[in-house]
């Protein structure tokens, strides 16, 4: 190819195309949807026997839930702009997505997060200052996968995919009845292993649930820069069913991820949720989303507000008064504290704690390396102080 | 007694059979390991006996064998997966490097990940391009990772046993140009540790430190220096992370003199390493600047090209009369 040729290409490819992929073929699909922005119940004939255990408790308690998520995230962020934290990933906005998939999960059932599962992590009884402890930079996850079966945060976009699968390969194989969920992006569905992830769950016939929160934005790229077909229709070609879920509706994306999990429980393998939600904050603390998406984009969605939804609803049906929003603002202004409290009283790091776990078994140079360290970190204690 | 003589490529399959049969948690992953026996026949018959549950056919997906076998790992299996060629692990180096490696230190020592990655490597056997890379030194700079390679039948019997048996994920890395060089294994007797160096030949005059293919090339060059009156030490390291440095330094500390000798091109290889330590550790009894002998800063050649690219006699003994001339 002659530099004439490519430079000629160029402009197809920023302009033409990429206004060609603005709009996909086809009609915006329908989305599962039991509670519309209105905070109206609405009836789905696939969905509604699998919320219908849920009583005024129930509704409050996914309510609640939201909420508190919402101002641990809030406090998060907060605690990053006074320094506390080194960075944040707020889940501003996905609180639906999380806390409707999080409670449709049984206490055996195994969950692969990426970095952004905060509401997830809620709801398997994962304590909230555990997660600040990677933000803050004191470790890389702190807290055991093992005694909440909620893995640790996986940074790298879409490995987890296949650690979910390989986990329930494994379940699969023990004979349990339980099921594991993946959690990842739009973003990360670009990538490979989401794809061989697929590929692995749909052939093994693996008890793995795939949510996808699509929050529309991977740190600047559009949903269109990584598809142009809508996400939960690749699930047909590895031949799994997917479905795309109102991402801001939590009686939706319990029903749906339900559904999905009973699928794997009975034998009958993967399946894809996409929940079409919006991140309404950045990406992390690291960006600014106004250098790349417009305020009217957010204001359209912050009309589709997931816990405003749900409080419309519970006060219309009489199922919450002015009591209960008052004592959960005073529940949530006491996690807010105690969070902010644990962050700033949360020690550093041991010097040796590096040379912790590198190896189950040991390793020579590991150890080498440690009594080194250790021999000149001593060496400072006898050294005559400055001054003295 | 149980001393049978069997190839390395015999050797490694009896040692799947016997971990398949002890541990009902292990399993075999890979691409073709099940009907066909794998493209070098390591995991022959071991579908046939152990069933498609426990010597599983994967989709043609590096990455995905990988990172599914850290899923089943999490879940209490012990995974051995097949990467069918040295080449051919590069995409699933981002599983191994960032998840496998790191995920027992990330989870401050809460999950174990006994995953065994076994990777027939090197050159020699004329085969196309991805085939016959020697990159171990990717992967021994990885902390979490414990990187081996045997270089006869013995050691690929019990070396592999040994590595499913770790807690630690290891590089398992096969020469395939030895697989059907025939030794003796003794099925019974007590190894030595994973990753403990043994004296392939004792000597005195100057030490060849190698491993998994090349040591039958040093061998070769100790018997062949012989003859010129050398006495030549061979040492076979089997591991390169951790390398037992400790062994190294006593052979060199008798002999005053070191060369390392590996297929993967020396800049930044393991031959690096054991130079800079060897020579932090022995310099006053160093009689000579430690020398390596390896591939070179280029792409693996055609396979035409290989006998020149790759250690030979010659280049070997050159390097040995270049020590002894200091």
């Amino acid at each position: 190819m002659t530099v004439e040729n490519t430079a000629a290409r160029k402009p197809r490819r920023s302009s033409k195309r990429v206004s060609a992929a603005k709009k996909p073929t086809g009609s915006e699909p329908q989305l599962v949807q039991l509670l519309t922005p209105e905070g109206e119940r609405v009836e789905h004939p696939d969905y509604d026997r699998h919320v219908a255990d849920l009583g005024p408790d129930e509704l409050r308690g996914l309510y609640r839930d939201m909420v508190l998520t919402r101002r641990f995230d809030a406090e998060a962020t907060a605690l990053q702009r006074q320094g506390e934290l080194g960075l944040w990933a707020s889940l501003l906005g996905q609180e639906a997505a999380q806390i409707g998939s999080g409670r449709a999960l049984r206490d055996d059932d195994y969950v692969f997060p990426t970095y952004r599962e905060h509401g997830v992590a809620w709801c398997r009884g994962v304590d909230p200052t555990n997660l600040l402890g990677m933000f803050r930079g004191v470790n890389h996850g702190g807290w055991d996968p093992n005694s909440n079966n909620f893995h640790l945060y996986t940074i790298v976009i879409g490995s987890q995919t296949l650690h979910a699968t390989g986990y329930a390969m494994g379940v699969a194989k023990d004979g349990a009845d339980s099921a594991v969920i993946a959690y990842f992006g739009d973003g990360a569905s670009s990538q490979g292993d989401v794809a061989e992830s697929f590929t692995f769950s749909a052939v093994y016939n693996a008890p793995v649930v795939f949510f996808c929160q699509n929050n529309q934005w991977a740190i600047s790229e559009p949903t269109e820069r990584q598809t142009r077909v809508p996400l939960y229709q690749r699930a047909q070609g590895f031949g799994f069913p997917g479905v795309r879920v109102d991402g801001n509706d939590v009686l939706a994306c319990l029903a749906v991820t339900r559904s999905a999990l009973e699928r794997a429980r009975r034998g009958e393998g993967p399946t894809l949720v996409e929940a079409f939600t919006y991140r309404m904050g950045a990406h992390t603390t690291s960006d600014d989303p106004t250098r790349y998406r417009h305020d009217d984009e957010r204001a359209a969605w912050e009309a589709k507000d997931p816990i405003l939804r749900l409080r419309k609803y519970l006060a219309a049906q009489g199922h919450a008064d002015e009591a209960f929003f008052t004592e959960l603002d005073a529940e949530s202004d006491a996690l807010a504290k105690r969070v902010r409290e644990a962050v700033r009283a949360m020690p550093d790091p041991d010097d040796m704690a590096m040379f912790d776990n590198v190896y189950a078994d040991g390793h020579a140079l590991v150890d080498e390396e440690r009594a080194q360290f250790a021999a000149y970190q001593a060496s400072f204690a006898d050294a005559p102080q400055e001054g003295k | 007694m149980a001393v049978e003589k069997m190839s390395l490529a015999k050797a490694l399959n009896e040692s799947l059979r016997k971990a398949l049969d002890t541990d009902p948690k292990v399993l075999v992953m890979g691409e073709d390991v099940g009907k066909l026996g794998g493209v070098f026949r390591i995991t022959d018959g071991l579908q046939k006996d152990f069933g498609e549950e426990r010597v599983i056919d994967t989709p043609l997906a590096e990455s995905g064998i990988v990172g599914t076998a850290i899923g089943l790992a999490l879940r209490g299996y012990r995974p051995v997966v097949e990467i069918q060629f040295d080449g051919f692990v590069f995409p699933a180096y981002d599983q191994i490097v960032t998840q496998l490696a790191k995920m027992h230190a990330r989870a401050l020592g809460k999950v174990k990940l006994p995953v065994v990655v076994r990777i027939p490597y090197g050159g020699g056997i004329g085969a196309v391009e991805h085939h016959s890379e020697s990159p171990e030194a990717l992967f021994a700079h990885v902390a979490g990772l414990k990187v081996v390679s045997p270089s006869n039948a013995a050691d690929g019997y019990w070396m592999l046993q040994q590595a499913i048996q770790s807690d630690d994920p290891v590089i398992f890395f096969e020469p395939k140009r030895r697989y059907w060089d025939k030794g003796e294994v003794d099925t019974e007797s007590i190894p030595d540790p994973l990753h403990a160096a043994r004296v392939a030949r004792a000597g005195t005059d100057i030490t060849l430190a190698a491993y998994g293919p090349m040591v039958k090339v040093c061998l070769e060059a100790a018997a062949a220096a012989e003859e010129e009156g050398k006495s030549v030490e061979v040492l076979d390291l089997r591991s390169m992370s951790p390398i037992d440095f400790d062994a190294v330094q006593r052979s060199v500390e008798r002999t005053g003199r070191l060369v390392v000798v590996h297929e993967a091109p020396v800049f930044y290889g393991s031959g690096a390493e054991i130079a800079a330590r060897i020579t932090e550790r022995s310099f006053y009894h160093l009689e000579a600047p430690v020398l390596r002998v390896g591939g070179f800063h280029a792409p693996y050649p055609p396979a035409r090209l290989e006998e020149e690219y790759l250690p030979g006699l010659d280049r070997v003994l050159d390097a040995v009369d270049r020590s002894l001339a200091y």
